[in-house]
């Protein structure tokens, strides 16, 4: 069994802090695996193998059952995303109302396809299904933040405005 | 539990109450398929083939998830379910590949047959189906990923069996993929269990993809000739050039005492059978110091009377004997009696791996176990040994027993064995702790120093109603003793002695040791011995064998005949040493030892031969003869004719053709041949058989169960093809003096096997593979 603090972790002390305590919350250590991964992506990025190696020795389970979730869940990543990552919902309310075009828009206007990102590492982009975000529709999800009733004048500022947020040669 | 009483199909059946209805339904000859089901694994419930109709329940139900109820009805057959599961089998080969024409497992895949049965014979997809390239995972394992249908037996048997959890599953719904843990390839104990439970060819072996069909082969129930636990492995044999070559080993009808589990040598570990290099005509050395392939009449000729002069000129005592670890009990027993009564010589030893005399001592009338009974054992004291690397078949039994039944395991060790991880207490003890925990185990507290947490364990062990202690040869002499009086002070308990070869066990049994006679029967007590063999025998203690390579040193062994071992790499002989001695081998290979012998005769394995072998627990087994190599002969032959060209007796040395040297085997009912079948298997059952041939074993076994009250076994159940354990509780000996402890243990490892081990190319491939990492998962 793995000890609950690593030596030389790659995580934030925060974050190693609240990994920590977070895998004595559920009755089996394993039921922290998927919170986990998420805020560790959100730290670094991606579920990358260091994440992989580090997250199977806190919990006491092996490298293979890590990476058998990683592969289950698409919200999760094994390869870098942009800074800024674009979800763009074609579902059904979105579609209606123009999702589509949205999304061909950001392909046009970033100049990648979807899953793809910028060289300059700021943006990525992905369809995505429902966001729960129907009354609003089209609807797209740019990291955490929801960006609603979308034209594609309304997402060329949406855009622009996560690019004034980068500073210059920011990227991964 | 309470049975309860349902309908299937419109018969009455009882089964206990929590009983599977698919196990329920398969105990009284109704077969319901499955592809995800698989007894003693978890439930998976994932295929849908094993729907039936239960009565009141509104939609067709997963028998391999429902237990049984007081009054339930069920439909297994009916053209509901029949459309059901022809609509599944669609499912799966929306993406199954139709390869069946080269597929390994076309013959006997459970898709094939499910989809001969049900007829899915026109399918509704009309997409490409997607296809991966084959991908290797190991020296072993090869990975098929289209032909895979995501029954999930394969992770499971891996983890729940096996634990070690080497097998994943990775994204989801139709795009699910198994997957292994080093990412591109296995890091595992190389078992092959995964590849043996695949219900299709998605998981295929080295050893075996692409040579062959399964209705080429042949299949010859026999038993494994590497470790000591004597698991029975089912071997597909195809004629080849030069006789019968192996070209698969299982155990998929799970006939032996090791149910279905096989480890990488039961079930890869037969290919140094097929090897090129194999010795397939004598050699004699010539005067120029070249061996030279001679004819088999020369080679025997020659040694025999070689051995004649040394033994007439310099005396039986200048002659040594080494046996074999892997021979049969006939082949043996004869050559002691060889030994003795026609060399006239007491120097005559075997590599020896376990201490059996002092446990055969020790034991007298108390229980031993057999590997069955490690399956029903309520709980386990495992001391010493490590036995996921050294007895796979018997760290199966514990583990599906910790598994399934909640037996308690108890492991003393100086090591971090893997099977800790089934034990209910492990204490890591120091290596030479091993006796003062007896000690200790036995009430004298003063024995070990750590004492809070060996107390607890010492509490548990005594709270226990029924117990099998089971240890390896850490323990010797008068440690064996000692362990088994402190056994004797618990209630119900068996012991058992882990050796280390398929045969160490029988050869211990039928006397290789220079100071005891078949069934441990000291030497100067043979009086009944002389008079079964008429002759002579020594009555002084020979030599062991490090003894005989110190006489051979000082020019003093005359001639030394080793069968089927290479001590010279094994005791690391000088070879200097062996100059003056005149030596006699018999090998598959030009070992160490054969390389300085003078005559080297080509043998057959255990693969090749018939016989018995008696595994570590004194399990008695048949080995048939599955392959054949054209220019090899038995040992038992070789030793019968080495005593023939040196002027023996065959007739007193093998007790064949007392009643004549022909004999009516029901040819003469002509056509009816079961009946003829019948009437043979009816003689032998009986000791009747006519013994028609001086290379008969069972001539010499019949001999064997006069002399050796242990192997006193039913032999109607013998030759059915069941293991039967030795009446272990009729040895009855006393040891005069302490003898000098030889024993060496082989210390090997899942993926070696002595000299024999280092001719398998696949334990081979897979040590390189892994020669940078560790070894076993752990």
């Amino acid at each position: 069994m793995a000890s609950p603090a690593q030596p030389g972790t790659i995580f934030s002390p925060a974050l190693a802090a609240r990994f920590d305590r977070l895998v004595t919350l559920y009755p089996v250590r394993r039921s922290a695996l998927v919170p986990m991964l998420l805020y560790a992506q959100d730290e670094i990025g991606y579920v990358s193998d260091a994440v992989v190696a580090e997250v199977a020795a806190r919990i006491g389970i092996t490298e293979l059952d890590v990476r058998n979730v990683v592969s289950y869940y698409s919200l999760l990543k094994t390869r870098p995303a942009g800074k800024y990552h674009v979800q763009v919902c074609t579902n059904i309310s979105c579609m209606l109302r123009g999702g589509n075009e949205i999304l061909d828009h950001c392909k046009k206007k970033l100049g990648i396809p979807n899953k793809g990102v910028t060289p300059d590492g700021v943006f990525s982009l992905e369809e995505v299904e429902c966001i729960g975000a129907c009354s609003w529709a089209p609807a797209a999800q740019v990291n955490y933040a929801f960006h609603e009733n979308l034209t594609p004048e309304s997402m060329d500022q949406v855009l622009s405005d996560y690019r004034a947020k980068a500073p210059n040669g920011e990227g991964k | 539990m309470a049975d309860v009483t349902f309908t299937v199909d419109g018969k009455k059946l009882t089964a206990p109450a929590g009983t599977l209805l698919i196990e329920a339904c398969r105990a009284h000859g109704i077969e319901i398929p499955a592809f995800c089901y698989y007894p003693g694994l978890s439930l998976q419930a994932a295929c849908r083939m094993c729907v039936v109709r239960i009565e009141k329940v509104p939609k067709l139900q997963t028998a391999c998830t429902t237990p049984v109820a007081e009054g339930m009805v069920v439909v297994t057959e009916s053209p509901e379910i029949a459309q059901a599961r022809k609509a599944t089998i669609e499912l799966l080969l929306g993406n199954h590949p139709l390869d069946c024409p080269v597929c390994d497992a076309g013959g006997e895949c459970e898709l094939q047959d499910m989809t001969f049965k049900y007829g899915a014979h026109e399918s509704k997809f009309v997409d490409i189906k997607n296809h991966r390239d084959e991908q290797q995972w190991s020296p072993v394992v090869y990975f098929d990923r289209p032909r895979c249908i995501l029954c999930y037996r394969c992770v499971r048997v891996c983890g729940e069996g096996m634990d070690v959890w080497a097998l994943g599953i990775q994204n989801r719904g139709s795009g699910s993929v198994i997957a292994p843990n080093g990412q591109d390839h296995l890091d595992c104990e190389e078992c092959g269990m995964c590849i043996d439970i695949c219900p299709v060819g998605a998981l295929t072996s080295g050893t075996y993809r692409y040579k062959t069909r399964p209705w080429e082969m042949s299949h010859v129930g026999t038993v494994c000739t590497h470790c000591g636990d004597g698991c029975k492995t089912t071997l597909g044999v195809r004629r080849a050039n030069d006789g019968m070559e192996i070209v698969r080993g299982d155990n998929r009808d799970k006939s032996g005492i090791n149910g279905d589990f096989l480890c990488i040598k039961g079930r890869y570990g037969f290919d140094f059978a097929n090897r090129e290099d194999r010795l397939t005509q004598p050699l004699v050395r010539q005067p120029s110091g070249e061996l030279k392939p001679v004819s088999w009449d020369e080679a025997i000729d020659f040694a025999g009377k070689r051995l004649r002069e040394l033994r007439d000129a310099r005396g039986g005592q200048t002659i040594g004997v080494i046996g074999s670890n892997r021979t049969t009990n006939e082949e043996s027993y004869l050559l002691q009696k060889f030994a003795r009564a026609v060399l006239g010589t007491n120097n005559i030893d075997h590599h020896r791996t376990a201490d059996y005399p002092a446990f055969a001592a020790a034991m007298n009338g108390e229980s031993e176990a057999s590997l069955r009974d490690f399956a029903s054992a309520k709980a386990v004291l495992l001391l010493g040994n490590d036995p996921t690397e050294q007895h796979p078949g018997l760290a199966w039994q514990i583990r599906t027993g910790v598994r399934l039944r909640g037996q308690h395991l108890y492991v003393a060790n100086h090591q971090n064995i893997k099977l800790r991880r089934q034990a209910t207490s492990f204490l890591r003890i120091r290596e030479n702790d091993y006796a003062a925990l007896i000690t200790y185990l036995a009430g004298d507290d003063s024995a070990l120093d750590r004492n809070g947490e060996a107390k607890a364990f010492r509490d548990a062990i005594r709270g226990e109603g029924s117990l099998i202690i089971v240890f390896g040869s850490e323990f010797r002499g008068s440690d064996v003793e000692a362990l088994v009086k402190f056994g004797s002070s618990l209630p119900n308990v068996q012991l058992a002695c882990l050796g280390d070869y398929a045969n160490s066990r029988g050869a211990a049994d039928m006397g290789l040791y220079p100071d005891l006679l078949p069934g441990y029967v000291p030497v100067i007590a043979a009086a009944h011995f002389a008079q079964e063999y008429g002759a002579s025998l020594p009555s002084q203690p020979g030599l062991d064998l490090l003894q005989m390579f110190d006489a051979a040193g000082h020019g003093e062994l005359a001639a030394l005949y080793v069968v089927g071992a290479n001590p010279v790499a094994r005791y690391n002989i000088d070879p200097a040493s062996l100059r003056n001695t005149f030596i006699v081998a018999q090998d598959l290979f030009l070992t160490e030892t054969a390389r300085l012998a003078d005559v080297v005769f080509p043998a057959a394995n255990l693969y090749e031969k018939s016989g018995s072998v008696t595994n570590t627990f004194g399990d008695l087994q048949l080995v048939k003869k599955a392959a054949d190599r054209a220019g090899t002969r038995a040992d038992f032959e070789l030793i019968v004719r080495l005593a023939v060209a040196m002027g023996a007796d065959v007739k007193q040395l093998v007790p064949f053709g007392h009643r004549g040297v022909r004999a009516d085997m029901g040819q003469a009912r002509g056509a009816q041949s079961g009946e003829a079948d019948r009437h043979g298997v009816w003689l032998a059952a009986h000791h009747l058989e006519p013994k028609l041939s001086p290379f008969d074993p069972f001539a010499i076994f019949d001999e064997i169960q006069r002399l050796v009250p242990a192997y006193e076994v039913p032999r109607l159940d013998l030759l059915s093809g069941n293991d039967q354990h030795l009446r272990s509780g009729l040895v009855q000996i006393q040891h005069a003096a302490t003898r000098r402890d030889v024993v060496w243990p082989s210390n090997d490892t899942l993926f070696t096997s002595g000299t024999l081990g280092r001719y398998s190319r696949t334990m081979s491939s897979v040590l390189e593979s892994r020669e940078p990492a560790e070894t076993a998962a752990d």
